[in-house]
């Protein structure tokens, strides 16, 4: 018995360092939904799409580098580029052209343009990079594995899902809260999510801020496909994957929060890899169990704040 | 709109299905399927009158499916299959309801995204039970105790989904103009007015809300009848955002948006599909951007634009 | 397009918005079979969006560039080929509906029916409905023949059973040894269907492997980290998955990282589709499977040089190498143009009807690059299996068999009229005596 439960508490610390690097690449895509949602007040459902194209563009230009003979650590540059270079373009384009005209408009509407959006996305996707699967896992080859102790055994995991993953993720929770509590556009984000019209009544320029955050959530969804291209393999249909796994992360955290969406990306990367050891029939509807069960408990999320300070 | 106005469009709208029906062979199943997805977006237009958007009705539609998929091989006949999958996915609907009509807004949208996503994995997962995947088959059931030629099942199946059509039609607007759905409107303008006034909104949003779920249910056995094939992807995301999207696109005014759009969205997707096999998607995306942005009223707001009104809520 | 369909189509939506204009709406050619028609019409169901289009659109592209050199040597028996696609991930609703438009509208004269094995389920009964010969091109279920009749539907490749079958029979051929096993399957109908044919065969050929990991992650799931882990500290011998597409990719890359291929031999029956995007990546000396015969460097194909004609022709218009789905639909193709040309000189050079032609697909025997193939009386074909351990050569920049056993279809398909799982159980070990040797190299 003592044996059993010896072999049991060791699988569940392998399942802890899987259910970290999980927890990470959803926070990262996210915690830029939740952001949106907090200033803008619009669920972009064609944040999944973002992702999926940062992967995408990642994970070419990593390609495209390395064809040029160029030294394998430009593989990380190429992570970070990729995904400014998809936030930075995608973003105005769709905030400016498309969103900003429906600021007015009824929620469901708003929903809906981006579920236009998703689709549209979806096919120039397709068309911009065919339909076979595209990865480049040179950032992965690159640091090597760690030997993680297993009993008399070692179990092999990437260090790039050790630490690079969590400790980007990491370094974004910090850099973000730093972001909004100290620097003044932070101040104004944040000002503009707790009462809108109170912050456009002192003069601040609302839409600015709202182009500045959307275009700062697209970048974060493809840092976060971008991250995750040297693991995953990019194939059609991912962002309409990704979108759902968020949406029960946010809705877990509570609306606007960004500390609760690393708590519930935690809770929810955990708890799926514990499924997969205890009870794998379960692993896919365990995100959406965990949500449902914090909101009948708390209808606002575990850290949502009814009509209150958000961010 | 004046009410003879409207039932003479209605009128006309089934004799343009029955001409067209009539006249291409091919466009008895697509009309049929229409129909029944236009019955399931008067649902959403209900909920839609209290201002909240689910993105969660796949899980009714896909209930009714099942219901139909599970119990035609025992119970071969399609008038009571059809109850009995409205009766089914009512109940769902009132259990669901039940913790759903605490939630407003964005909550509500996602829970019920959650709920189906759930039900979605489930259909999947008990392979034993669903086949997974691959999906069920449905023999074609008897039609009043008729056993049908495939041909005569077709029309019987199209027949089935118009008288349907219209029956729902009539209720969804009778129950708009009722109290309980003038309450509904109320829920959307200012919710604790009605609580003021001692009327339960939770309760008001639930009757709609289980009233929905009966539509999504009806809605599927016609789908599971028409396709006789069920598969987990009629419980999946984007079958719930079509849904909405079919709301939009016929307008939310009147019961007959939901038909108009629903019709529009099933011939521009077989069109695109034709036209653009890979891009049919991306095509159906532009044209809801296009509608939103330069027809809020929908199909239903241009149509009354059109014959010199002002588009505006029925009745 | 002709001009005909056209009108109907403008036709059909003038009278949904409710302007009857009877006269254009007539189907386009559905009732004049028996005459040679101005074009000969295929509807080919396949996916081109969503996860699974990484073998439907390359199969397209395989029929695109087929039909152009068929239609450059003059046609079928004379008619020029003309195909129209529709897409599979939609739904079954989509699906059905684009069914019988194609057959009730276009007028096609054969269709092509899907990847997906539920697409399949779907669309044989409506050809049993509409009369319209069928071909199931690619869709593997065994529950199709199994389970029903249907006169107008035929499969002209080999199918779940003997794709499952083969490597199992190959991994106790030439790796007897194994105690312990671990399975790793999409979950859905195909993953679950290969366990229970792999695990009833298994426990009928060798009894007493012990199960030590059952692992079905969802389809299109994006990351096998913690699956991994969990088959790194079971240390099974052998690591059963019929993965395919970017799912394979994913699963491979992450437990080649992570040093999963030093500690269990894998079997992956469906691994040929996913080679070439895998390079380097895929360890050797792993056994493989292409679903039949068709791996590009076949070891005796029948006819070398069809078989490097096609090959290098797909490599330059796409520039990459074909996948097992090209394969599949060049075999469809090959055996419609066989049927049609049995059909044809059966009728004395008159143009055959629906029930003629599906008469002439009965029993047929049609030509691939690499074999012949044979379609039993229940529809099903015949195609052997060639199952191999993964390897490197100068020619190809990505894994490739050798030491190959080519499996007789015969010996690893199910008998007509028995069910798949029932005659598996009747399996001795007696069998493997059957398999042919490797073929060195």
């Amino acid at each position: 018995m003592a044996g059993w439960l010896e072999q049991n508490a060791l699988l569940l610390g392998l399942a802890l360092l899987d259910g970290l690097a999980y927890a990470a690449l959803v926070f990262m895509v996210a915690v830029g939904l939740n952001m949106v949602f907090g200033v803008l007040r619009i669920i972009n459902i064609a944040h999944g799409s973002l992702f999926a194209i940062g992967g995408y563009a990642a994970a070419s230009l990593g390609l495209f580098l390395a064809a040029r003979g160029l030294p394998d650590w430009t593989g990380y540059v190429a992570l970070v580029l990729a995904a400014a270079l998809v936030g930075g373009i995608l973003g105005p384009v769709i905030e400016r052209g498309v969103l900003r005209r429906i600021y007015g408009h009824e929620q469901v509407l708003q929903l809906l343009v981006t579920f236009a959006l998703f689709m549209i996305l979806e096919d120039a996707q397709k068309l911009i990079w065919g339909v076979q699967p595209v990865s480049n896992d040179a950032p992965l080859r690159l640091l090597g594995t760690v030997d993680v102790p297993f009993g008399e055994d070692v179990i092999p995991f990437t260090a790039y899902q050790l630490f690079v993953l969590p400790g980007v993720a990491l370094a974004t929770l910090v850099g973000l809260a730093w972001f909004l509590r100290r620097t003044l556009t932070g101040r104004v984000i944040v000002a503009v999510t707790t009462d809108r019209e109170a912050a456009t009544a002192m003069g601040i320029d609302a839409r600015r801020v709202f182009l500045l955050t959307f275009t700062f959530g697209a970048g974060l969804a493809a840092l976060g496909g971008a991250l995750a291209s040297p693991t995953t393999t990019l194939v059609p249909g991912l962002g309409a994957a990704t979108i759902v796994l968020s949406f029960a992360v946010v809705a877990t955290a509570g609306l606007g929060q960004i500390e609760g969406a690393a708590i519930s990306a935690l809770l929810i990367g955990i708890g799926r890899s514990a499924a997969v050891y205890l009870a794998p029939e379960f692993e896919v509807v365990v995100p959406y169990l965990i949500m449902v069960a914090v909101l009948l408990v708390r209808p606002q999320g575990l850290f949502g704040v009814v009509e209150t300070r958000r961010v | 709109m004046r009410r003879g106005a409207e039932i003479s469009l209605a009128l006309l709208g089934v004799a343009g299905v029955l001409a067209a029906a009539w006249a291409a062979p091919w466009l008895r199943f697509v009309l049929t399927i229409a129909l029944a997805k236009g019955i399931a977006v008067l649902g959403i237009l209900l909920l839609l009158r209290a201002g909240q958007v689910s993105f969660g009705h796949a899980l009714y539609l896909s209930s009714g499916a099942y219901v139909v998929a599970f119990l035609a091989p025992s119970l071969p006949e399609a008038l009571l299959l059809l109850p009995l999958a409205a009766l089914i996915a009512g109940l769902i609907g009132l259990v669901a309801g039940l913790f759903l009509a605490r939630y407003r807004d964005i909550f509500f949208g996602m829970l019920n995204l959650a709920i189906s996503m759930v039900f979605y994995s489930l259909l999947e997962k008990l392979y034993e039970l669903t086949r997974g995947t691959d999906g069920i088959r449905v023999e074609p059931p008897r039609v009043a105790g008729l056993a049908l030629t495939l041909e005569a099942y077709v029309w019987a199946m199209l027949l089935v989904a118009l008288v349907l059509a219209v029956g729902f039609g009539m209720l969804v607007r009778a129950y708009l103009a009722s109290p309980m759905g003038q309450a509904l409107a109320g829920i959307k303008t200012r919710e604790t007015r009605l609580e003021f006034m001692g009327v339960s909104a939770r309760r008001v949003l639930l009757a709609a809300y289980v009233l929905s779920a009966l539509m999504g249910g009806v809605a599927g056995a016609i789908v599971g009848m028409t396709t006789r094939h069920v598969t987990p992807l009629l419980a999946y995301w984007t079958t719930s955002g079509e849904l909405v999207f079919i709301a939009i696109l016929g307008g939310a005014g009147g019961a007959l948006g939901p038909f108009l759009g629903a019709v529009t969205y099933e011939l521009v997707r077989v069109y695109a599909a034709a036209a653009f096999a890979e891009a049919w998607q991306a095509i159906l995306g532009v044209v809801l951007l296009l509608v939103i942005l330069f027809a809020p009223g929908g199909l239903w707001g241009m149509l009354l634009g059109l014959l010199g009104r002002r588009p505006g809520r029925a009745p | 397009m002709s001009t005909q369909t056209q009108l109907s189509r403008r036709g059909a939506l003038a009278v949904a918005a409710g302007a009857v204009s009877g006269s254009l709406l007539w189907p386009g050619s559905g009732s004049a079979q028996a005459q040679k028609p101005a074009e000969l019409k295929v509807g080919i169901t396949t996916f081109l969006s969503g996860p699974a289009s990484v073998f439907g659109v390359p199969a397209r592209h395989t029929a695109e560039m087929l039909f152009e050199e068929i239609n450059r040597a003059g046609g079928i028996g004379g008619v020029p080929v003309r195909a129209l696609f529709v897409d599979e991930a939609p739904g079954t609703d989509h699906l059905v509906g684009e069914f019988r438009r194609l057959v009730q509208n276009e007028g096609v004269h054969v269709m092509f029916a899907s990847i997906s094995s539920g697409s399949c389920l779907a669309c044989t009964p409506l050809s049993d409905e509409l009369r319209k010969t069928t071909i199931l091109w690619d869709c593997g279920t065994q529950r199709i023949f199994e389970e029903g009749r249907h006169p107008y539907a035929f499969r002209t490749q080999g199918y779940a059973t003997p794709e499952v079958l083969a490597p199992l029979l190959y991994l106790l051929k030439t790796r007897p040894d194994f105690r312990t096993l671990a399975v790793i399957n999409q979950d859905y109908a195909w993953g679950r269907d290969s366990w229970e044919i792999w695990k009833t065969a298994m426990d009928a050929l060798k009894p007493g492997v012990r199960v030590v990991a059952e692992l079905f992650p969802r389809l299109g799931a994006p990351d096998y980290s913690t699956e991994v882990t969990r088959l790194l500290a079971a240390r099974p011998d052998v690591i059963y998955s019929t993965h395919w597409g970017g799912d394979l990719v994913t699963l491979v890359r992450q437990a080649a990282e992570r040093r999963l291929f030093d500690r269990s031999t894998f079997v992956l029956p469906v691994a040929e589709a996913s080679l070439q995007i895998l390079g380097r990546t895929m360890p050797a000396g792993h056994i493989i499977g292409t679903r039949g015969d068709h791996w590009n460097n076949h070891p005796r194909p029948r006819d070398p040089a069809r078989l490097s004609r096609f090959v290098e022709s797909y490599r330059r218009r796409q520039n990459e190498y074909p996948i097992y789905p090209c394969h599949h639909m060049y075999q469809a193709i090959s055996a419609m143009q066989a049927a049609y040309e049995k059909a044809i000189a059966a009728k004395g050079g008159g143009w055959p009807n629906d029930q003629e032609l599906a008469a002439a697909f009965r029993g047929l025997e049609f030509a691939t690059p690499t074999s012949t193939i044979t379609l039993r009386e229940d529809g099903q074909g015949l195609e052997d299996q060639i199952v191999g351990v993964s390897s490197f050569t100068d020619r190809f920049p990505f894994a490739v068999p050798k030491d190959m056993i080519i499996f007789p279809a015969a010996m690893v398909s199910t008998p007509v009229g028995q069910k798949s799982v029932d005659w598996l159980k009747t399996l001795k070990p007696d069998l493997l005596a059957q398999v042919p040797a490797p073929i060195a190299g």
